[in-house]
């Protein structure tokens, strides 16, 4: 059961990403991408990351994703413009590197010793994510804060009327 | 506390005339029954809720509202239920609707938008109790993946407002997009509130704290603030009149839903009842004590021993949760024929400029509040 929840994840994962690489209609492609976004989170499950499934699906699923067909549907006649990319010079450079690059991540997938966990998933993941974000990592806690204040403060400042 | 899933999981096992079965085929039992049983109570729950509707209305504007339709001969003349079988009625009629597509259309997205607004709120119900020990699965981040679940559904009603190619449908849907957005933020931070002081996520946490302690409602001043903008940011999040802008019907027609019908916009219909429903739910469990008897509360309070006089158990909890959201649903109706339509730049003034303002300041008071006090 477990096996082939896993599968269909994944298959859902890998299809939908095809199909966002491949659309050639940009709304199309975000649609697409949710299936994507909708399957990692469902990966992060598997793993017992329930807090990090959720938090996955409000933030990129709810939030960005939102935004980029909010973005793509009101751009002007983006249904009728094809996208199709005719001039690839650089076509058998980029097969070559994409060739290397797939055999050394393959390789890697088989030489890795991965460990294989037995100890007993933790009843609550939020406890001790919120503990070890307050405690041991409240530097960078406290850096993403900040960081999120300002992003705040330049989208007010940017959606600031100019007489206001 | 125990699930729908793990007794009827349970049920299965304990037949003995069945067949052995491996767990994996028990589960996809217990899910299918589980669906179809979310998806009657969503159907159930729409019927009534618009019989409700109509009579709200027409109760606040002095008119009799349906009274033609009975069931089965109980028709009722000028009584009150008179027109008891007119939802009935309209369901039939919707469902043999021809189902148009426009021709201009973006058939797939189309097609697709309805299911996922649908989706978003069918999925919620797996995380919501409606009793002690009545839900699906009593996830341990409960409260958070109702949040997230229910802002998938904006995005169903995005692409539908799109794929229709109506000028209509892509004002109503910006609308929405935007005013679903804003008001997800004054929502959470109010749920915040509440988790803060309860320390757990899982609804039944919450819910054993209100008993242990008292209802949130009544439990800090801040709570009380938290209360009132969780519940309007909640009839904003359902797109409930006076925050029906996406589907204005005297300036956008009909909205994101102007160029559906039949079955596909049943859908709709079914997914707003539905979010009407998974609001008041929400309320009533985090604000209103859930399943927990008042009459319990205010017995205990004078130190009158227990007894059945407390009107708390399992049914009577059912029942309580039942009535709270049934009297919250009747406050979304009342608002909807009390308060005018908001303007467009209200609306995101209320959520940016005074909502999340209260919110967050309410966030820092109630953690003052638990330090000093508590």
């Amino acid at each position: 059961m477990a096996e082939f929840g896993f599968t269909g994840i994944a298959a859902l994962v890998i299809a939908s990403s095809f199909w966002v690489v491949t659309a050639r209609n940009l709304v199309h492609a975000a649609v697409a991408l949710m299936g994507t976004l909708f399957g990692v989170a469902g990966l992060y499950v598997y793993l017992y990351a329930d807090f990090l499934a959720a938090t996955q699906v409000i933030i990129y699923v709810g939030g960005i994703l939102v935004l980029i067909i909010f973005g793509v549907m009101l751009t002007q006649r983006i249904s009728s413009a094809v996208l199709l990319q005719t001039h690839m010079p650089n076509r058998p450079l980029a097969g070559v590197v994409v060739f290397f690059l797939f055999m050394g991540l393959t390789s890697l997938l088989f030489r890795t010793p991965w460990h294989e966990g037995e100890q007993v998933m933790p009843e609550s993941t939020v406890t001790i994510i919120g503990t070890s974000l307050l405690t041991k990592y409240l530097l960078h806690f406290e850096v993403a804060s900040v960081l999120l204040l300002v992003a705040l403060l330049g989208a007010a400042y940017l959606s600031r009327r100019e007489d206001g | 506390m125990t699930s729908f899933t793990d007794s009827l999981t349970g049920w299965f096992n304990g037949l003995t005339w069945l067949p052995d079965m491996s767990p994996a085929i028990v589960a996809v039992f217990v899910a299918g029954i589980l669906a179809l049983a979310v998806f009657t109570f969503m159907s159930l729950n729409a019927l009534v809720a618009v019989y409700f509707e109509r009579k709200v209305s027409a109760f606040m504007q002095d008119r009799l509202g349906p009274m033609e339709v009975g069931i089965f001969g109980f028709r009722g003349g000028k009584k009150f239920w008179g027109g008891i079988g007119q939802t009935l009625a309209d369901a039939i009629k919707l469902l043999g609707k021809e189902d148009t597509i426009p021709a201009d259309a973006d058939r797939p997205l189309f097609i697709l938008g309805p299911f996922i607004l649908f989706g978003a709120a069918f999925t919620a119900f797996i995380g919501l109790p409606i009793g002690w020990g009545m839900v699906i699965s009593d996830f341990n981040i409960g409260v958070f993946f109702i949040t997230a679940i229910t802002s998938v559904g904006v995005i169903g009603i995005i692409l539908s407002g799109w794929a229709s190619n109506n000028k209509w449908s892509l004002y109503g849907a910006m609308r929405s997009a935007a005013q679903i957005i804003s008001y997800e933020l004054p929502l959470g931070m109010s749920l915040l509130l509440v988790v803060m002081v309860a320390g757990s996520l899982q609804f039944s946490d919450i819910v054993q704290w209100q008993e242990d302690n008292r209802w949130f409602i009544i439990h800090s001043p801040f709570t009380v603030v938290a209360f009132m903008i969780f519940l309007v940011s909640g009839v904003a999040e359902a797109n409930r009149t006076p925050f029906d802008l996406p589907e204005a019907e005297s300036e956008l027609v009909a909205g994101y839903m102007t160029e559906y019908s039949g079955f596909r916009w049943s859908l709709f219909f079914l997914s707003e009842y539905a979010s009407m429903v998974i609001i008041s739910l929400m309320t009533a469990i985090v604000f209103l004590g859930a399943w927990l008897s008042p009459v319990a509360g205010i017995l205990r309070m004078f130190g009158v021993p227990e007894g059945w006089y407390y009107l708390s158990g399992p049914l009577w909890g059912l029942f309580w949760l039942m009535g709270k959201v049934a009297f919250l649903i009747f406050t979304m109706m009342w608002f909807r024929w009390t308060f005018p339509r908001l303007r467009p730049d209200q609306l995101m003034y209320t959520a940016w400029k005074v909502f999340l303002p209260f919110a967050l300041a309410n966030i820092f008071f109630v953690g003052l509040w638990e330090l000093l006090l508590a």
